[in-house]
């Protein structure tokens, strides 16, 4: 998977500013999103709780929201290419506790054709 | 039955003890390194602001964002739950979230330096309730901090460094 926070291997530009400084929207495309639901291992999560007694960072757990992000952002980033948009503005990210030990990570923006 | 009474209370206070005594040093190295680190990356500026200096300029932008899930102790869990009869500030929890966010920021910044960016703008900065295990126990909360960094077209040496 190519790192969507990189333009040039994602090839095209994201950003959670409305407007790009000295960059001028030619058309917009409307919105765009990509969302993941992801579930915890168990063991990741047995792990978790051992760590839970003594406290501090549940390295597991960032891990995984981490790569959901990534997915979703990468999801958003491929909608946006079909759509032929060469830019995503305003993007935002929102998670959701579906149930005990999953999550949502929805990420959505406007897609946009630059000058 | 008196004796596995007994055991009870023993393994509960083991691990009180053991949540009070590793969750404080683990608090306290976390804090210790968070300042630290905060120190390093004072450069790399920070803001809330929706619009950048110079809008007018073209830039290099970048999507960065750091997070990080920090789970409670033992202890902690203790003490809010008795907190939540007698209501008030849960001061175990804040530095919970304090240390979260900070730690999210100081992620987003790092992101930021190691691709050759000093100013990030729009910050936003959420959190989560990330609760696991089976008895709905287990607080932890993941804090995530994002933004756009920018800066000036290396190429270009009219411009002015922001």
């Amino acid at each position: 998977m190519s790192n969507p926070f990189d333009e040039k291997s994602a090839g095209l530009t994201i950003s959670n500013l409305e407007v790009l400084p000295g960059k001028r929207v030619k058309t917009h495309l409307g919105v765009v999103q990509g969302s993941t639901v992801r579930a915890k291992h168990a063991g990741k999560d047995i792990l978790a709780g051992l760590k839970n007694i003594v406290g501090g960072e549940l390295k597991g757990y960032t891990e995984l929201l981490q790569e959901a992000r990534d997915e979703a952002t990468e999801r958003m980033v491929q909608q946006a290419k079909s759509v032929g948009a060469n830019a995503i503005l305003n993007v935002r990210y929102t998670t959701t506790s579906i149930t005990m030990g999953a999550a949502e990570i929805l990420a959505y923006g406007t897609a946009v054709i630059l000058e | 039955m008196g004796w596995l009474d007994f055991l009870d209370w023993i393994i509960f206070l083991t691990l009180l003890a053991v949540g009070y005594f590793a969750g404080r040093a683990a608090e306290a190295r976390h804090y210790a390194s968070i300042r630290k680190r905060e120190q390093e990356l004072a450069k790399v500026l920070a803001f809330a602001t929706k619009y950048p200096p110079a809008a007018h300029l073209p830039q290099h932008t970048r999507l960065v964002a750091g997070s990080v899930v920090v789970g409670s102790d033992y202890f902690k869990q203790f003490v809010a739950g008795l907190r939540t009869l007698l209501g008030g500030r849960m001061k175990s929890y804040e530095t919970l979230l304090d240390r979260a966010r900070r730690e999210a920021v100081l992620r987003m910044k790092e992101e930021a330096r190691r691709h050759g960016y000093r100013l990030i703008v729009n910050v936003k900065v959420e959190s989560t309730n990330i609760t696991g295990g089976n008895r709905g126990g287990l607080p932890a909360v993941e804090a995530f901090a994002y933004g756009t960094a920018l800066k000036p077209p290396a190429a270009d040496g009219s411009q002015r460094a922001v």
